[in-house]
Parts: C-alpha cells; sequence; structure tokens
C-alpha cells in the first residue's frame, strides 16, 4: 500500500526536500508521533472493536454450533447451520424479497424522488415548503409511521379503503397488510412515503452542483427540456443516483421496523425480510447458533456491497486524500 | 409569434407542475392530518364519521396520555439515551477523526478502511451477539446497554464526515499553534473543535434522530418498562389500545411532535448531514 511512505511524507517536504521519504528522525521520536497520532483513535477503536467487530466475530463461532443461548456453545456442529440456511425457503425467500424492494426501489421510487427533484429545483412558488414537507417523513421512526398506517391501511375500516369506497373503487381496497399478494406493495408503498423525500434531498443537493450555463449553453444550441435533462442531467447527477441506489438496497437489506409493527413479516413469511427471520430464530426460538449463522450471511452480503461502494464511491475520496497530504504538506 | 404570447405560455405551461406538486403534497400530508384529527373523535365517530370534522371536538384522548407518567417518562428516557449516545458518539468520533485528518502515520488508511466499512453493517448483524455479550456484563435494562451500542454503530458515518470537515482547515493554523507551543490535543482543542461547530452540529443532529428512532436495539434491552422510548412505547401502546384506535391516533401525534419540532428547528443540519453523509461516505 502506498499509506507506508505517507508515514513520512510531512518530514520528507520539511527536512530533505525532494529526497526520498527519509529514515532521518529518531526512532525514539517516530514510535512517540505515532503513538501520540494513534492515540487519538483509541476510545473509538475500543467502543467500534468491542460493539461491533467483536460481536460479529463472536457470532461467526457461535454459527458452528447448536445452541440456544444460555451456558456456554458445547454442540459443535460445523458448518451445518449453514448448509440448513442455504436451503430454508424462509431464507431464500428473504433473499427474492430483499431483491423485490430494491427492484422497487430503483424502478419507482428512485425516478419519483429524481422526478420530484428536478420539479422543486425550478423556480415553484412555495418550492421550500413541498421539499419541507416531502422530507419530514424520513425524521420519523418506523414504528410511528409503521403503526400509522397499519391504521390506515386496516382492512375495511382503514382510511384508504373508506376512501376508495367514497370514491366507487371498492374494488382496489382489501386486505393491504393482511394478504399474501398485496403486503408487499402496500409495504413498498409506505416505504416511498417515508423516504422518497430522502432521495429527492440527495437528488437536489447533486442538482445543485451542477453549472446552470451548462443547460444555458444547450437550451442555445436548441436542446429541448427532456434532452437537457438527457445529456447534462443526468449524466452529472450519475454518482449522486449511485450513492441513493446503493442507500436504498442497504435499506432494503436492513429493513426490520416497519415490517415487525405493520405485518411482523406475515402473512405465512409473505413480507419477511432477513432481519426478520433473524429476530425469529434468535429471540423467539432461541436458535441461536442457526440465527447466528443467518447474521453472518446478513454480514457477508453488507461486506460485498461494503467493498463495492469502497471501490465506486468512496475512491475517490482517499485518492484525493492521499495526493493533497503529498502536495501540501 | 408575439413576446405577451409566450409569456403566458410560460406562465400557463407550469399549471400542471403546479399540480403534481399540489398532489404529492396532499399524499403526504393527509396521513398526518388524519390522525391529527382522528386523535380528537371517539372510536364511535371515528368509524361513523372517518372524513369530517369531529363533533364533538374529543380531547380527552390528548389530555389523557398527556396526563401519564408514562408517556413523559418514555420522553425522558428517549431524551437520556439520545443525549448520551451523541455526546458519546461525537466525542470519541472527533478526536479519531483528528487523528485520521491531521496526521500521516502508518496505518492510518487501514484504520479508516476499518471505520468506514462499518458504514454499511445493519445493527441487526450484530444483535444477537451483542444481546448476549450485553446479558454478560448486566447492562440489560439499563441505559448504557443502549446507548454505548448506538454510539459504536454511529461512528462510522460520524468520523467520516468530520474527517472531511478536518481536513479542510488549511495547515498553516496548524504550523502557526505548533510553533506558539501548542500540543496536538490543544490544537484540535482550542482550535479544530470551535472552527468545526457547523459540521459537530451536523453530525450531533444525525445522532440524535437514529437515537431517538432506533427500535430494535431498546426493544430487546429494554424489557422493563421504565426505561422504554417512544418507538417502544408506541408499539406497546398499539397493542394495549388496539381496540381504541382513536387513542392509538392521539398517541402516535404525541409521540411525533418530539421529532417533528426537531426537524422544524434542526432541519438544515439534518439535511446538510444526510447529504454530507452521502457524498463523503
Amino acid at each position: 500500500m502506498t499509506s507506508t511512505f505517507v508515514e513520512d511524507a510531512r518530514d520528507a517536504t520539511v527536512e530533505a526536500p525532494g529526497g526520498a521519504p527519509g529514515n532521518r528522525r529518531p526512532l525514539v521520536r517516530r514510535v512517540t508521533d505515532w503513538l501520540t497520532a494513534v492515540s487519538f483513535t483509541l476510545p473509538a477503536l475500543i467502543l467500534f472493536g468491542a460493539l461491533v467487530l467483536a460481536p460479529i466475530m463472536y457470532a461467526l463461532y457461535v454459527s458452528l454450533f447448536n445452541w440456544g443461548g444460555f451456558g456456554s456453545p458445547t454442540d459443535y456442529t460445523g458448518l451445518d447451520n449453514y448448509s440448513r440456511l442455504i436451503k430454508d425457503p424462509v431464507f431464500l425467500g428473504d433473499l427474492w424479497r430483499g431483491l423485490l424492494l430494491v427492484g422497487f426501489s430503483v424502478l419507482i421510487q428512485l425516478p419519483f424522488a429524481l422526478a420530484m427533484a428536478v420539479l422543486l429545483n425550478q423556480k415553484l412558488r412555495g418550492r421550500a415548503v413541498y421539499r419541507m414537507l416531502f422530507f419530514a417523513p424520513y425524521v420519523l421512526s418506523e414504528v410511528i409511521t409503521g403503526v400509522l398506517f397499519s391504521m390506515i391501511f386496516a382492512p375495511d375500516d382503514g382510511l384508504a379503503d373508506k376512501v376508495l369506497g367514497a370514491i366507487g373503487l371498492d374494488g382496489l381496497g382489501g386486505l393491504w397488510f393482511a394478504d399474501q399478494s398485496t403486503v408487499m406493495p402496500t409495504l413498498f408503498l409506505v416505504m416511498t412515503w417515508k423516504y422518497f423525500g430522502f432521495h429527492m434531498m440527495l437528488y437536489l443537493a447533486g442538482l445543485q452542483g451542477i453549472p446552470a450555463e451548462l443547460h444555458e449553453a444547450a437550451r442555445i444550441d436548441g436542446a429541448n427540456a427532456w434532452e437537457r435533462f438527457r445529456y447534462i442531467t443526468l449524466p452529472l447527477l450519475g454518482p449522486t443516483v449511485r450513492i441513493s441506489a446503493f442507500l436504498s438496497v442497504i435499506g432494503a437489506i436492513q429493513l426490520f421496523d416497519l415490517v415487525w409493527v405493520t405485518s411482523a413479516g406475515g402473512p405465512d413469511h409473505a413480507s419477511e425480510t432477513m432481519a426478520i427471520t433473524l429476530f425469529q430464530y434468535g429471540f423467539k426460538r432461541y436458535q441461536i447458533g442457526y440465527a447466528s449463522a443467518l447474521s453472518i450471511a446478513l454480514f457477508l452480503i453488507s461486506l460485498v456491497f461494503a467493498i463495492a461502494y469502497q471501490r465506486f464511491v468512496l475512491r475517490r475520496d482517499t485518492e484525493g486524500a492521499l495526493t493533497n497530504m503529498r502536495a501540501t504538506r | 409569434m408575439s413576446a405577451p404570447d409566450a409569456v403566458g405560455r410560460r406562465r400557463f405551461g407550469k399549471v400542471p407542475l403546479y399540480l403534481i406538486v399540489w398532489l404529492v403534497g396532499i399524499v403526504m400530508v393527509t396521513p398526518l392530518l388524519y390522525a391529527l384529527v382522528s386523535g380528537f373523535k371517539s372510536t364511535d365517530q371515528l368509524s361513523s364519521n372517518p372524513f369530517g370534522l369531529p363533533s364533538p371536538w374529543v380531547t380527552s384522548n390528548y389530555t389523557d396520555i398527556l396526563a401519564s407518567s408514562s408517556f413523559w417518562r418514555m420522553l425522558g428516557s428517549s431524551t437520556l439515551v439520545a443525549i448520551g449516545t451523541t455526546v458519546l458518539t461525537v466525542g470519541a468520533a472527533a478526536l479519531a477523526a483528528f487523528s485520521l485528518a491531521r496526521f500521516a502515520y502508518r496505518g492510518r488508511e487501514l484504520l479508516f478502511t476499518l471505520f468506514t466499512m462499518g458504514l454499511m453493517f445493519p445493527f441487526a448483524v450484530a444483535i444477537l451477539p451483542l444481546f448476549i455479550l450485553l446479558r454478560t456484563f448486566g447492562l440489560l435494562d439499563n441505559p448504557w446497554g443502549v446507548i454505548l451500542p448506538q454510539a459504536a454503530f454511529g461512528l462510522p458515518i460520524t468520523i467520516v464526515i468530520l474527517r472531511g470537515f478536518f481536513r479542510q482547515i488549511p495547515g498553516e493554523l496548524e504550523e502557526a499553534a505548533t510553533l506558539d507551543g501548542c500540543s496536538p490535543f490543544g490544537f484540535f482543542w482550542r482550535i479544530l473543535l470551535p472552527m468545526a461547530r457547523p459540521a459537530l452540529g451536523t453530525v450531533s443532529v444525525l445522532a440524535v434522530v437514529s437515537s431517538w428512532n432506533n427500535f430494535l436495539l431498546p426493544l430487546l434491552v429494554f424489557s422493563n418498562e421504565t426505561w422504554w422510548t417512544i418507538p417502544v412505547g408506541v408499539q406497546q401502546f398499539q397493542g394495549q389500545y388496539a381496540a381504541d384506535i382513536a387513542r392509538v391516533f392521539a398517541y402516535l401525534v404525541l409521540a411525533m411532535v418530539p421529532a417533528l419540532a426537531f426537524y422544524a428547528v434542526a432541519e438544515r443540519q439534518l439535511i446538510g448531514g444526510i447529504t454530507m453523509g452521502a457524498t463523503k461516505g
């Protein structure tokens, strides 16, 4: 890694300009400098290590046992939990439903959020109010949102069915969260209500970074509104779109609260997510070993996305850090 | 085409746009208004008169909740947990971000990568072993049992944002401070932190909101009502008063008020925070 040279970059410019990154300082001083720098990270490192990394390692260990959660795990079963996991229809269903939510988000929610962002980036009267209103559900907890919508989508008595009844569309209503075929769309509807404003805000921030001159120039060259969107806005918004897609994938992977209070994963697993399955096995059925295997699977899936995210989104940021460091210090 | 025509068409051309945002606005606001108004009805009224204004206006749903000690206790508990989490997250993250932004040393990028990996780990990944860990250390039914893990999981995003901010502060300032005899910690404490106040505000707001809305961890850690936070309370209340939905609506509205009020006050920091967090991390 290049970071081995970074250590001495500062002194290299001060003491030996143009020279090789040298070992001119005494060893003792270099060690104490290193310790000073690292000591500032210690509180965070301890907290992070003890409560994020260690539990994940422990889950990895426990996933090799058949364990009820009390005493020490003794019944070593090797990879049995994992071979059971990849054949578990509920887990496979979780994966499928996660994919479905991501698909819904990318194909419907994000384009909708983008459209709203483009709309509210124009000079409209009251646009600040609309922006604030559309984003507001983001600050409500998923529990409050979920309970609210479980009452709005209550079969027959809920607002949704009453409204549909009042305008003569009774047929469109129904059981919402209580039916296997409608629970996922209903859930997605609620997620869109809660989260599209968040993505809209990301896009708005991205749109503000696009110089107005580009649009002006294109307009003079005769590009119509759609062409300007397609060939200027969309390409320049690329990084923002990527980020927002990543975030909705992560959101879908870890979805728990909203599902737990609306459908609890039912009916008959029809809306179960990985986190719900994990909770069921871990805290309802006390199959801690099996549930740990599930959390490792969740971890691996997150890891794949974390690495992809690092590669495609963060890379530019860290590259900048290294080059800046050399240039300015 | 004459000029007034073009102006007229342009003004008229915006009507569909207004119609769209107006419609979306209605969809967004209706659930909230419906909950607010329904809270002023009795449950019988609610089923016989779902759309109209309450007649008579029933205030007992709201006043009963406001008079109950459990509601205020939950508000207090949520506040305590949020403040504890925020102080711990921001404190530890600021120190770490200082090191990662202002020092050049072996292993720095590795450390930063370690923390940024944490950005992608959902709570659910670690919740089981975390629960066992907290049980082992006797932290169940103890606010620290929620504060510590929340702080740990809040570190990555806070470090990423603060590191980005700390890096922008010119190196000359640090050199001047060092020449004047400032220790690294002195520079951090007396110069960097005061300069970073806007960024600290932003990350604090993010930490408060995510702590305030967290559900899974307090649900597991607080089996006893004493420490229940608002999301846990809302879920329990819904279970308890399933038949009296007007009362549940009132409870929801009152539970929303602190979050919405906080949003109204800290809108700029919150939106700055989410866009910064997303673009920097």
